[in-house]
């Protein structure tokens, strides 16, 4: 059986089921994230002392991430306006150009975490280091899974483009959505880890 | 939208909300090394977060354009969100006394 309105937008809500379905999901994600930033904030009013994270962490390389991972969504975004203008093969480039900004922030992110453990600031030290290592982490994770999707409508997954282009750039636009959504959160994460 | 010379001005929009998010991080680290008192800094940062969010919801997401359907489902979880948030700030101004 097919997938109803993959492309037809349905007549009740306006939108076809897979943006709805994103949306869903990125709302549970505000949520997961949401706790995570109230349990960081718990802990740093209810704390007498809290390091500034600029005399801990790398402030240069995180600048560098942000500066990465901001270039990855306008390149995200971009992949998907080809595919609009029918063009696939700037498609394929700048999305290939997003993944390859997803193998710098996590090269960056992995160099950054190898000096604090060689440092012994592991996240048992404090409850700074805890809270970094469980939003970054788990931040981490979220470039990942994006990543690991954009690497499939890359790759194989680009076969529907000959069969259904216009299903196609729909998968990668709610592709897009997820990877802009995790670029929105570490918007936050760095100033409020690194910077203050 | 859809046409070649509408995406083609939505292009034009990528860049310059591009151009003005990497502006504004150069301006969030300035404002970090100013050593300002901290609500003022922690304010300040989050003001700027807050619009290169919105800069990137709005426009690399399109929710400038988007259904209705959409911001009922953002507005009940933006309203959850700063709910679970002002749980520890309530708790902080309002310890319970033992």
């Amino acid at each position: 059986m097919e997938i109803p309105y993959t492309v037809a937008e349905r007549p009740d809500t306006g939108l076809n089921n897979g943006k709805i379905g994103i949306w869903l999901f990125l709302a549970s994600e505000v949520m997961l994230f949401g706790a995570l930033f109230a349990t960081y904030l718990m802990m740093r009013t209810g704390a007498a002392v809290w390091p500034r994270g600029d005399t801990i962490l790398n402030v240069p390389l995180a600048t560098v991430n942000t500066i990465v991972l901001i270039s990855s969504s306008v390149t995200m975004v971009m992949a998907w306006a080809s595919l609009k203008r029918h063009d696939f093969g700037k498609f394929r480039l700048f999305m290939g150009i997003t993944i390859l900004c997803g193998f710098g922030f996590l090269g960056i992110k992995a160099f950054e975490y190898a000096h604090k453990f060689h440092e012994g600031l592991l996240p048992s030290k404090n409850t700074f280091l805890a809270i970094y290592f469980t939003l970054t982490g788990l931040h981490g994770l979220h470039v990942i899974g994006g990543m690991a999707v954009n690497a499939y409508l890359w790759g194989p997954g680009a076969k529907l483009w000959k069969t259904d282009p216009e299903h196609f750039t729909n998968r990668v636009e709610n592709s897009g959505l997820f990877w802009h959504f995790v670029d929105l959160v570490w918007i936050f994460l760095f100033p409020v880890l690194y910077l203050l | 939208m859809g046409s070649h010379a509408d995406i083609d001005r939505q292009v034009r929009t990528y860049i310059m909300v591009f151009i003005t998010l990497m502006v504004l991080t150069l301006i969030t680290v300035t404002i970090s090394r100013l050593h300002l008192p901290v609500p003022m800094a922690v304010a300040l940062a989050l003001v700027v977060a807050t619009i290169k969010g919105g800069l990137v919801a709005s426009y690399f997401m399109h929710l400038i354009s988007e259904r209705k359907f959409i911001y009922w489902v953002l507005g009940v979880t933006v309203a959850f969100f700063f709910f679970v948030l002002l749980i520890p700030l309530w708790a902080h101004f309002e310890p319970i006394k033992v």
